[in-house]
Parts: C-alpha cells; structure tokens; sequence
C-alpha cells in the first residue's frame, strides 16, 4: 500500500474549495467572487457588514447559498461513501445505495410523510428525515432477511432482493403521490432531488448522521479491503465477517438515508464517483474512500451550480442534472463490466 | 503432532457432507489429499480454515482449536489458497500480498516494518516481487496464483492448505507451482495439505496421501500404499494401471 494518498487528497481537496466558492457566486443573483471572499472572511470574524450592497450579499450567502453549498457537499459526499462500500462489499461496480433498496425505502419513507402530513406542529420538520430513516433501514433489512439463505449472504440474491424491495417501495411511493393529488407537486421536487427546506435547518439536521456515517465508513476502509475478496477468503485471513459486514451495511445506510431525508433521492452520485475514483486511484479502500467522499461533494456542487444556471432564473433539481450524467454512465460501466474490466 | 483433526460430522447444513474424519499430520510433511468429485476435498478444507457453517468435532494446530478459536488467531495458525482465487482487479500485487498480515494488524490495518518485510520476503520467495506494482487485473493464471500463494506465505503459519491449486493451470505452471509451493513449504518447516485431482501430482508431491471417499476419509497412508490398482480402483471407481516412472523415484498411474 505503497500508494501515496496525500497528494490526490490534497489536490481534490482544493478542488473542492474551488468548486465552494464558485458555488456561492451563482444564482439568481451574480455576486462576484472577491466580494464572497470578503463577505465569507467578514462573517467568520464576525464583523458586520459594512454597506447596503455588502449586507444584501452577505444575507443570501449566509442564510441561503452557504447553507445550500454544505449541504450538497456532505449529501455527495455521504452518497458516493456508501456508494464506495457498497461496491466494494457486494463486489459489483453498479452497486449503489439504490442497489440494496435503501434510497428507495427512504423515498417511501418521506413520502409517506409528505403525503399525510403527519405529524403536525412543533416536530413536523422532522417527519420527513425520521420516516425516512425507517423506511431506509426497514428496507435494507427486508432486503437482508429476503437474500439471507442459512447462515450466507449470496451477492446475487442480494442485489436480487434489493432490485424487488426497490421496486416495491417505489411503486407504493407511486400510488400514495397519485392517491394525495394536493401534495403531488410537494412530493415529486422533494423525489426529484430539489429540497424543499433550505436555510441552516437541514444541514445541522443531516450533518450528525452524515458524519457518524462518514466515519464509520472511513474507520472500516481496510476491513473492506479483505472484504472484496469474497466471504470465505476473508475468513480465511482472520476478519469477522458477519461483524464487519453489519457494521458497513449500517453506516453506509445511515449515509444513505441521512442524505436522502434532507435533499431527496439524487441519482448515480453514489455509483459514477466511487467508479472513476477506482479508475484514478485504484482499489484501496483506505485511499479510496476518503477519496470518493471529496469527490463526492465536488460533484454534487458542480451539478447543483448547472441546476442554477442552465434555465436561469428557475432552478432544475439537482437529480435531474446527476441522472443525465449518471444514466449514460452507468450504461458505459454495464459494457465495461460485461467485457470483465472491472 | 501439528495438526490434529477430529472430525464427527461436518456440512453446510443440518445434512454432513463430510463425516468421521481423524487423522494427525507431524510438523514440516505434504499431505497430498485426492478423492473424486464431491467426494468432500473442498468441504473438508472449509472445515479446516473455519468457513464452514456447522462443523462438530475439533480440529488442533499446536493445541489451539481452530473451531473454537477467533478469526484472527485462527488465521494466524493456517493460511489457505483457494481453488479459484477471485482478485479484485483494481488491486495490486503488493497490496494483495500485505493483506495476508491482517490478522496482525488492527482494525485500521496500520502495517509496521515487521509486515512489509514479510510481505517483501513472501514476494520475493514466490518470484512476483518483480511485478509488484501491476494490478492483478493484468496478471495471467499462473502469475495470479503465484500472488496468492505469496499472500499465504506472508500470512506466516505453521499450516498451508491448498484446494487444488493448480486445476487452473497449465503443465508447465501446474509442475512449476507444486514445485515451488511445496518446496517453500518444506523450507519454512511448514506443514502442507494439498487437495490434488492429478493423481501423478499427488504421487510426486506428496509424503503421504490420503484419499476421501463419499464424504469418508476411504485410505491414508504413504503414497506407495495408497497409490496401487486396488485402492484407485475401490475409490473412483475406474481400473488403472500403476508403473514406476522413468526416473524409479515415484509411480506413474494411467487408466487400464
């Protein structure tokens, strides 16, 4: 493991940043970049502003694109995380977290949510991350139960399972849209990946469980390693399988799941950016992961500046743009992986 | 004695495929273990290295109970190479070969020098320290083998199973392996069961033979006993005929 990591880190890292700041620029209203910069600097200092132009800028980068730009950069980089461990644990490189139905467990959840409105009042900002949550992990393990056969987990059966639990949420996800006409429109931006909250309420909702995840994902990198060689080798070279395993499939859920209840089921991050990240890097987890997070968060930035400006003043959901990018993707990773380059 | 196996019954399931195993192996001797298809070669192997979901008996590598023992102890007693060895592509050699340190590594797989001078010697024994960079993606059979068998060595066990690792190979690799696996083996002091299909192979590498019938160990002994016309014929089934080689220092078997 010879293999650098710190330097494609660090230069993806500046990357990122690059992509942040040109992130809080674009919008409806164009505020150029030194002005950012200084509104940023200022705020972190806590000075207030100084003119009429500096207060109007500062009010919607601080209460609306700042919020915005954190929570696209953890949603990508919690989705290509688990992306990243679900591929390599199911040693299939078009696994993603809609793989193993937990995206799609997630959706029903929320729209469950959305479309009884239930519960009102005080908690009702959170019914939509917490149904969430539960219909995420109740479809995981409906997915686990359904591919469990003995004691054995077959990587077949599993996507297997994961592809009918999938279907099976999106379809209910259907009929209630259908059934609640009223909250429709609500529902399908929310599917479509357009958050339908904004400010700082879900980023400091979504970054405990994005980070617990993250972490724990980041902490299991080598275990995945000897994972990717299948269950019995593993084994053989002295990891617990079953422990290691439930510990993966949990955190990357939570990811998963963290991310879909604040900004809504966004595709193929979570299967394009583990895939070239393996391409540039190769297939060490311990590098990769923490690669593919970074990665993650560029490209979910990047796709949300192209919602913003390309019908300009309206705004695209973001799983619009990751799915034209993603749909051909995936195709081209079915014919790679069909020619056994994988 | 090294390895001691006290097998009652053994399978995947409620069902044993295998059943009344026992035998002994002393320190530093190839075991060569053949036996049709189905006839439990595989399944016992699993037993052996613990992957096997129910197994009841005990099985000892210097007093310690693999069925009984953790993961990473076990995986520090006995190393396996595989049958058909799955290698993620995007691996390379080296980090393939580091990851048979990991049952003394921690959670994080932090590796110390102890580890890479394993690994360094475990390619260097194996030839494929001259490719350690490439990814295995691009190896061919015998390479790839050549890189798990390293992977093995640098797992650094008293015991070694291979389940027919040469089924995949050519002549010329199947001769070069054994050749090398075995006399590795042999130089390290390590205790060897093979599991072979060629029974020729298992004449030449193997200090004693040991043949598996119907998920029942059928006759052990040393090559010369096992390895005549009567017991080949009463465990596959098939009359042959058995000559001394060329050579006089081991017997060739060919169907009547």
């Amino acid at each position: 493991m010879n293999r650098s990591s710190a330097r494609p880190l660090l230069i993806t890292t500046a990357l990122l940043l690059a992509t942040f700041v040109v992130s809080m620029g674009v919008g409806s209203v164009r505020i150029p970049l030194h002005q950012t910069l200084e509104v940023l600097w200022n705020a972190l200092r806590g000075i207030p502003a100084g003119s009429e132009q500096a207060y109007r800028a500062g009010v919607i980068l601080l209460t609306l694109r700042l919020p915005r730009g954190l929570l696209m950069a953890m949603t990508g980089a919690a989705l290509a995380g688990s992306g990243c461990a679900y591929q390599g644990l199911f040693r299939n490189p078009l696994a993603d977290p809609y793989l193993i139905g937990a995206a799609s467990g997630a959706g029903l959840g929320a729209v469950l949510s959305l479309t009884t409105r239930w519960p009102t009042g005080g908690f009702s900002y959170l019914a939509v991350p917490l149904s969430a949550f539960a219909g995420a992990l109740l479809a995981v393990m409906l997915t686990y139960q359904l591919a469990k056969t003995g004691g054995t987990l077959p990587v077949t059966n599993l996507i297997l399972a994961g592809v009918a639990v999938s279907s099976f949420a999106t379809a209910l996800s259907s009929f209630l849209m259908i059934n609640a006409s009223g909250e429709l429109r609500r529902a399908l931006v929310w599917l479509l990946g357009g958050s339908t909250m904004a400010g700082w309420k879900p980023v400091l909702g979504l970054l405990p469980y994005a980070a617990a995840g993250m972490a724990a994902l980041s902490a299991m990198a080598f275990r995945l390693n000897v994972l990717q060689f299948g269950d019995e080798q593993a084994q053989q070279l002295g990891v617990n399988v079953r422990r290691s395993r439930g510990i993966i499939i949990l955190a990357a859920t939570l990811s998963t799941a963290a991310a879909v209840a604040f900004t809504g089921i966004i595709g193929f991050v979570g299967l394009i950016i583990p895939h070239i990240a393996r391409r540039l890097w190769g297939g060490d987890m311990r590098r990769l992961m923490p690669l593919s997070l970074v990665c993650g968060a560029i490209f979910l930035l990047g796709a949300d500046i192209l919602a913003r400006v390309v019908m300009a003043p309206q705004e695209l959901p973001v799983g619009i743009i990751t799915a034209l990018c993603g749909a051909p993707f995936f195709l081209f990773i079915l014919r790679q992986s069909k020619q056994g380059m994988w | 004695m090294l390895l001691q196996t006290d097998i009652q019954q053994a399978g995947y399931n409620a069902s044993p495929v295998i059943s009344g195993i026992r035998f002994a192996l002393p320190p530093g001797r190839i075991l060569a273990m053949i036996g049709p298809n189905g006839s439990g070669k595989t399944t016992l192997i699993r037993a052996l290295s613990g992957v096997l979901p129910v197994v009841e008996g005990s099985v000892h590598i210097n007093g310690t109970d693999l069925l009984r023992a953790g993961e990473s102890e076990r995986a520090r007693l006995l190393a396996v190479v595989p049958q058909s060895t799955h290698i993620p592509p995007a691996f390379s050699v080296e980090e393939v070969v580091m990851l048979g340190r990991t049952p003394y590594l921690n959670w994080l797989g932090k590796s110390g020098q102890i580890d890479e001078e394993a690994a360094d010697e475990a390619m260097r024994l194996t030839d494929v320290a001259r490719f350690r960079g490439r990814i295995c993606g691009s190896l061919s059979a015998g390479e790839r083998q050549r890189v798990i068998l390293a992977r093995a060595l640098a797992q650094d066990t008293p015991m070694l199973l291979m389940d027919e690792p040469t089924s995949h190979l050519d002549l010329r690799y199947q001769i070069e392996f054994l050749e090398l696996a075995v006399g590795l083996a042999e130089r390290q002091g390590k205790t060897v069961l093979v599991a072979l299909h060629d029974l020729n192979l298992a004449a030449r590498f193997g200090d004693d033979v040991m043949a598996m019938k119907d998920g029942k160990l059928a006759a052990y002994g040393s090559a010369e006993e096992i390895l005549t016309p009567d017991t080949i014929r009463a465990i596959y089934g098939l009359p042959v005929d058995v000559f001394p080689s060329p050579n006089g220092q081991q017997v060739v078997i060919i169907p009547s």
